[in-house]
């Protein structure tokens, strides 16, 4: 079935050195509309670069990648318009308002003045935050700021959204709260889901499809019965340990990672 | 494109006016080199035969506000890196060049605000303009002063990585080229050493310029003052552009 779509995302024989270091090494894979993607693997095993690449924060050395259909690399806009996006770390503006942040995405993505209105009240709702349309962003807690960059993902309304690491931190309930979303983002629109996490369990949940990627490699791809079939293990986690390797991992981070790490260290202080 | 640079200029605004401390603090020091320095040493200057102070310390000190302000503006590219939200801007849908023109113009415009607060200040200590034509020239060249310091400030956001970084710049640049300027002595008498130096700091020209169109007194004639702020102008937006565009995340 899922052959006779198009590929929302396809991904085809990228890498990714920095100086002498692979960080990704030839990985290639398709997800199409809308199917939930989970994008799994130990730190440092290439996931953070393969989703910047998609986001178009890094250029591949090599290899192609298309949102929509559109390059990357050649028709940045037109890709960037595809996806939205939610970082692991916050990147909402803190001295603005819930709706300024929300209104100055809609003009960064230019949606017209006349519906602009209307969508972010529509997706304040959605989140439930629409009580709090006027508070600064930094009254917000850890979760709301995720459901605000959920919202503030959506107004452009992409055929792809992003979610890395999207329920870390969160408490159980926001957790299964955004997970609501997320499969009737992809159910009713048809938006393809495409996310990472250290937790198998809501991948074994959520995802129609998986990927683990290891030492920039994509090691293995499928449906969670299929992965399980071919390791011989009866779980996700299971398979995932048997791919993988049960060795502790360290990972390279750049320094604006390093510096960010360090800025919600001191903040939490 | 005019849509984005409006609200990225607006939200430096919006974020500016927030915060009243900033506010305070931006003006509050050139405020006290005025009073102090003026006052201070107002009645040697007049002794000395160079006339009255105050009146030749307002446009050097009007220079320190809009110097101070945009530099220290390339922070919240810096918070902007930090903090995450430059994600947000990076990966949307428009030209790096336009994000930074939209941030540095906004900069800028609170950069030029403060100066203009100073000047009134001035006026109600006694600061008298030479003439109103005049005055709207020295308008311009705050505005080229706090663009191209703007872009300036927004380079080093961009490339460095801390706090103390930045204070560091600000203490082993800023500062002297301040103070080997013009701003706080006239060039007529200063020993030829002092003179050479002045003439190769970009900020000389702009003290110069304001001096020229406020009290209509110029060193180097406000010909070349304007060649020299123009100058350093486009070279500071080069490089400003240069180290936003090599942002990496």
């Amino acid at each position: 079935m899922e052959s006779t779509n198009f590929p929302t995302i396809a991904v085809d024989h990228v890498t990714k050195s920095f100086g002498d270091v692979m960080a990704v090494d030839d990985i290639s894979f398709e997800v199409y509309p809308g199917e939930i993607f989970a994008f799994l693997g130990p730190n440092g095993a290439g996931k953070s670069t393969t989703i910047k690449m998609l986001t178009t924060l890094l250029r591949p050395t090599s290899g192609a990648l298309r949102l929509a259909g559109k390059d990357v690399v050649r028709e940045q806009a037109a890709a960037r318009k595809a996806f939205g996006v939610v970082f692991q770390d916050p990147s909402l503006d803190d001295e603005l308002t819930a709706y300024e942040n929300m209104e100055l995405h809609a003009v960064l993505y230019g949606l017209p003045r006349a519906m602009m209105a209307e969508r972010i009240d529509m997706l304040l709702k959605l989140v439930e935050l629409d009580a709090r349309r006027g508070s600064y962003v930094k009254t917000f807690s850890g979760g709301m700021k995720r459901r605000l960059e959920i919202a503030r993902g959506l107004l452009h309304e992409p055929q792809i959204l992003f979610l890395d690491e999207p329920t870390l931190g969160l408490d159980t309930q926001t957790r299964n709260v955004l997970w609501a979303y997320v499969r009737e983002l992809s159910r009713d629109r048809k938006m393809t889901i495409f996310f990472t996490t250290h937790y198998l369990e809501e991948a074994e949940d959520i995802a129609d499809r998986i990927g683990i990627v290891d030492r920039g490699k994509m090691v293995a791809m499928g449906r969670v019965d299929e992965l399980r079939q071919q390791t011989g293990t009866d779980s996700l986690e299971g398979a995932y340990l048997a791919l993988t390797g049960k060795g502790i991992r360290d990972e390279e981070v750049s320094a604006g990672d390093n510096m960010r790490a360090h800025m919600r260290a001191r903040r939490r202080s | 494109m005019m849509r984005v640079i409006y609200v990225l200029w607006l939200r430096q605004l919006k974020k500016y006016g927030r915060s009243k401390s900033r506010v305070v603090g931006a003006v509050g020091q050139p405020l006290l080199f005025l009073l102090a320095l003026g006052y201070g040493l107002g009645s040697v200057f007049a002794r000395a035969g160079k006339g009255d102070y105050i009146q030749f310390l307002v446009p050097g000190v009007i220079v320190q506000t809009i110097l101070f302000a945009s530099i220290f503006w390339g922070v919240n590219i810096l918070f902007d890196r930090m903090l995450g939200f430059l994600k947000e801007l990076l990966v949307a849908p428009v030209p790096r060049v336009v994000i930074l023109l939209g941030s540095v113009l906004g900069g800028a415009t609170t950069a030029f605000l403060q100066g203009v607060l100073v000047l009134l200040v001035s006026l109600a200590i006694g600061f008298r303009p030479y003439s109103l034509p005049l005055t709207l020239v020295a308008f311009a060249i705050m505005a080229m002063l706090a663009i191209g310091i703007t872009s300036l400030g927004a380079g080093l956001g961009s490339i460095i990585d801390n706090m103390p970084g930045f204070q560091a710049v600000n203490n082993f640049i800023i500062f002297p080229l301040y103070f080997l300027s013009s701003s706080l002595y006239p060039l007529d008498s200063a020993p030829p050493a002092l003179k050479i130096i002045a003439m190769f700091n970009p900020l000389s020209y702009a003290v110069d310029a304001l001096r020229g169109t406020l009290i209509n007194q110029s060193h180097y004639g406000l010909a070349t003052d304007f060649a020299a702020l123009g100058i350093t102008m486009i070279a500071l937006i080069a490089f400003g552009t240069i180290c936003f565009r090599r942002i990496q995340t």
